[in-house]
């Protein structure tokens, strides 16, 4: 019998002391608490990007309740009811109307899904300015890509939903791009869509996709995330690891119990970050038209094409790679390279913990090299964004067409770059 | 750096900076104005919802403007028999597409989906109403400024009048209808704020609930910093 199982039972084998000791004698309750929250010891100089991981959960929390009750609601149901009107679109106004608080729980879903792709683009940017995926942490960068890509998944099936002009005729162009791919593409296009265009099929498994099976993985995801950054400890701004000097207890010299100390900070951030949310939800639904597209209160319509199909904002980067290929080269022709360079452009993240060959980890102590590399790929990335919500134009073309370029020599380029760069030293414990 | 980084984020504005947009008036605010609203939904109920439906609005949801149930019984009731039942019509969806070659769209939320960069949905619905011009060559005999060979003719001519287009490309009152221009204008501007208010009828309520959530995470900023600074005191 170990020491610290002789401590919790007494010698007529009942447990000591009250209810938590009874649940921690048969559950690892206190080792979970203690692993993850009150014994985690993160870096005292946590600034203002290391907001963005607790929020993404927070976000996370809130679209898996809004949508557990949107789903009473709504119907996956393209058929027109008796006005006429798909029975899908219908019961989102419906849910809008006659929903006790309908219509809140529907705009706190609708800008979640905006704030979710916000807050992982600032939490992924926090991870490139400091050097968050270098060794030991190059699985908690991984897994952190795969729930992007799923969240990518999540977001798309999700705006089928409300079954509106752009839910439509954004998911046939993005079914379309898979069959690009040669062989079997007109096959795996039909396979996706359970029929040869959008339809109640597609409608209906893209439901089913989105409440249970993508969530699922998502949350699967997420504790593995949460699990390997626990194994290896935090990261922090001056990118050094706290984990070297100890204490004689063995706690490190700079850090801090996660609990109390950033659950208290990380809930001043969360209360910032629903004021601007809040905001959005009760001032601003529609956020300008990007959040949600107004030729999305137009019903689905398999007849009439929107002249300019818009995807949403977050995925606006990705759609412009795939627009500024516009030339058949070798075999391939245009929109399968398209399709390639958008796939490489989200899947390029992957090894960026192996492109990147700097010494050191924070943008602090990096040369200028890096710093200028890292401001034309935010710079390109922003352009080609922009680029995506606006109709396609000639000038347009040859700037996204630039701007990929751009966007691919930040990744292809780093091996060399991060050689070349003069960094700083590193200071031996954590500044400020 | 940082003012080449702006220059650099500002280039792709200017590329597209002389795009073509649509000019429309701007819609007079009636988002607060009951008897303007009531108003409008008279004329909505009159004039409109006998081709177009509303289907995803209740009669009785007029409450919204100050009404009570049985004045909505008494005076705007017409296509259902309940004051709970939805604003649907009775032509029915495949007959409309035969007669007009495009069924009649649902209204509730249009003034949200004709939203665009050029103006709000209420500019283009106020634009719109009144922007029917006469053109033989059309079969309804009508045409539109803002929607170019529109299917739907003028319902309202008889309150407006005629207008032509002129070779200015502007239009130009030929035959005065019943109501003066300024009449008609706010007559229009009535219908267009009842089409915006039923396109999103909490939101007035919305906007009212903001600010005091607004206040509500105000108050909990100033406490949870507090508490945080509190706690954090043997950090620094």
């Amino acid at each position: 019998m170990s020491a610290a199982h002789g401590e919790k039972y007494k010698s007529d084998g009942s447990v000591t002391g009250g209810l938590i000791e009874w649940v921690d004698a048969r559950f690892p309750l206190l080792t979970l608490w203690n692993d993850h929250l009150g014994k985690y010891y993160a870096p005292k100089n946590f600034n203002f990007w290391y907001f963005f991981g607790s929020l993404a959960l927070l976000v996370l929390v809130i679209q898996v309740v809004t949508g557990i009750f949107l789903a009473m609601h709504y119907k996956p149901d393209a058929s027109p009811n008796a006005s006429g009107v798909p029975i899908a679109f219908a019961s989102v106004e419906y849910i809008m109307r006659d929903v006790s608080w309908g219509w809140l729980i529907r705009y706190v879903h609708s800008t979640g899904a905006s704030a979710f792709f916000i807050v992982v683009y600032m939490h992924m940017f926090r991870g490139m300015l400091y050097g968050s995926y270098h060794r030991p942490r190059e699985l908690v960068w991984v897994v952190g890509v795969l729930i992007f890509l799923t969240l990518m998944a999540e977001a798309f099936m999700g705006y089928l939903l409300p079954w509106g002009q752009m839910s439509y005729w954004g998911a046939q162009v993005i079914v379309n791009l898979f069959t690009a791919i040669p062989f079997i593409g007109e096959e795996l296009g039909v396979w996706i869509r359970g029929d040869y265009v959008i339809s109640d099929a597609t409608l209906n498994r893209f439901f089913s996709l989105h409440v249970i099976a993508i969530p699922l993985v998502l949350l699967g995801l997420v504790a593995a995330h949460v699990i390997a950054l626990h194994e290896v400890g935090s990261n922090n701004p001056d990118g050094i690891e706290i984990e070297d000097k100890k204490d004689a207890k063995g706690i490190p010299l700079d850090g801090i119990p996660f609990h109390p100390y950033y659950t208290v900070k990380d809930i001043v951030g969360a209360i910032v970050f629903l004021m601007f949310f809040a905001v959005i939800v009760f001032f601003m639904p529609e956020g300008g038209g990007y959040f949600l597209e107004y030729n999305n209160f137009v019903p689905a319509n398999s007849m009439i094409t929107p002249p300019h199909i818009a995807p949403v904002w977050y995925f606006t980067p990705f759609y412009s790679i795939l627009r500024a290929n516009t030339v058949n080269f070798l075999w391939i022709d245009a929109k399968l390279w398209g399709v390639i360079f958008m796939g490489l452009s989200v899947m390029i993240f992957f090894f960026l913990p192996w492109l990147d060959r700097s010494r050191v980890k924070s943008i602090r102590y990096r040369g200028p090299l890096y710093k200028i590399a890292l401001a034309i790929f935010v710079v390109s990335f922003l352009i080609l964004g922009y680029l995506g919500v606006q109709p396609p134009s000639a000038l347009g073309t040859v700037l996204a067409q630039v701007c990929t370029v751009l966007y691919f020599a930040f990744f292809l380029l780093m091996p060399v770059y991060t050689s070349l760069d003069k960094c700083k030293p590193v200071p031996e414990r954590v500044t400020g | 750096m940082k003012r080449l980084l702006i220059a650099l984020l500002c280039a792709p504005l200017l590329v597209f900076a002389a795009g073509p947009e649509l000019h429309l008036d701007r819609a007079p605010d009636r988002s607060r104005d009951y008897p303007a609203l009531q108003n409008g939904a008279k004329i909505f109920i009159n004039y409109c919802l006998n081709c177009h439906s509303a289907s995803y609005m209740r009669y009785n949801r007029m409450r919204d403007i100050g009404l009570t149930e049985q004045q909505v019984k008494d005076n705007l009731l017409f296509t259902a028999d309940k004051v709970g039942e939805l604003m649907t019509i009775a032509m029915r969806n495949a007959d409309a597409k035969q007669w007009f070659g495009v069924a009649p769209p649902d209204l509730t939320v249009i003034a949200r989906a004709r939203a665009s960069v050029s103006g709000s949905g209420s500019d283009w619905l106020y634009s719109y109403l009144r922007g029917f011009y006469r053109d033989d060559a059309r079969t309804t005999g009508w045409n539109n400024m803002v929607f170019a060979n529109v299917g739907m003719p003028h319902v309202l001519w008889e309150l407006q009048g005629e207008q032509v287009l002129g070779s200015d490309h502007k239009l130009k009152m030929v035959k005065q209808g019943l109501l003066s221009p300024d009449e008609f204008d706010a007559l229009v501007a009535d219908l267009v704020g009842f089409i915006t208010y039923m396109g999103e009828p909490m939101a007035n309520f919305r906007r009212d609930l903001g600010i005091a959530v607004m206040g509500f995470l105000a108050i909990l900023l100033v406490f949870s910093y507090a508490l945080k600074r509190e706690y954090w005191k043997d950090v620094h």
